[in-house]
């Protein structure tokens, strides 16, 4: 009993340091914004692959 | 109206290296730092233009062996698009140099072999615009991409692996093969090729698709 209040005491405190500073658990704010590049980089690729694959679409239209 | 399944794969592929290579683990190194992830765009390049060169170099003796001017077509849409990629492999090699061994361009043997190996398939395509029989143009120009995939070999190959070379694996560096290139890296890196071979394979194939309709309008 005394272990679970210990525990549920350390787990509130855990969380009211947490609200002090505001920094929220986000995947894109870590690690200095990197998955932000990663994900620009991973947007572009993907747009220029549509774009190829648009071009493959038409020549196929255009040989039929 | 269908992809066909390889594309798809070289999209994922490359898109895989991608994100993995830029948030995978990678060896910590003085001075490479964070640009040994180059080693997943950079020397990918190199390895897709190779092959695309090599699949020029196999429709070059096959127009040869049966004068199929398709043949040729192929042959030529391949090294041009090899010739493309290793365009971007110079570039970003150019750019990579500079921040780690401090120059553009040092005299390395690896970089003034991958440069000769760029005119020679440069002369390639001047030799094919310089020869206005259709017959003479395929065949002159079969046998001028053997020998440049030769030379292409000797040089960026043979040569730099004779004499020291600042790239790894290449005279008395150690490659990225003994330790540098561990496991995790490999993950990465191999896929990677693949993907840029695939699609670069695809971009030549388009070019070539192009030039096939361009000349069946002409006949028409």
């Amino acid at each position: 009993m005394k272990f679970i209040i210990t525990l549920l005491f350390s787990l509130f405190c855990s969380t009211l340091t947490m609200a002090q500073d505001v920094e929220m658990a986000d995947v894109m704010r870590s690690n200095g914004k990197i998955y932000v590049v990663v994900a620009i980089i991973a947007i572009l690729f993907i747009g220029l692959m549509i774009y190829l694959i648009r071009i493959d679409k038409k020549v196929q239209k255009l040989e039929e | 109206m269908k992809l066909k399944w390889w594309k798809i794969l070289g999209i994922v592929l490359v898109l895989y290296s991608i994100i993995a290579g830029l948030l995978m683990p990678v060896p910590k190194l003085n001075i490479l730092n964070e640009t040994i992830r180059n080693l997943y765009f950079h020397v990918t390049m190199w390895f897709s233009m190779i092959v695309l060169m090599l699949m020029s170099l196999i429709q070059s003796i096959r127009y040869l062996s049966s004068f199929d001017k398709l043949r040729d077509l192929k042959a030529e849409s391949l090294a041009s698009t090899g010739m493309f990629i290793a365009t971007l492999g110079l570039t970003t090699g150019m750019v990579w140099a500079q921040f780690t061994w401090g120059a553009f361009w040092v005299n390395d043997p690896k970089l003034n072999g991958a440069a000769v190996t760029m005119l020679i398939y440069l002369a390639y395509f001047i030799l094919r615009n310089s020869i206005e029989n259709e017959d003479t143009r395929a065949r002159v120009s079969a046998i001028y991409n053997i020998l440049a995939f030769v030379i292409m070999i000797v040089f960026i190959g043979i040569l730099p692996r004779m004499t020291d070379s600042l790239h790894p694996g290449n005279g008395g560096n150690p490659g990225f093969g003994n330790y540098d290139l561990d496991s995790n890296m490999r993950m990465v890196f191999y896929p990677a090729v693949i993907g840029w071979i695939l699609l670069g394979s695809w971009i030549a194939q388009l070019s070539y698709r192009i030039k096939v309709l361009e000349i069946n309008k002409e006949n028409n």
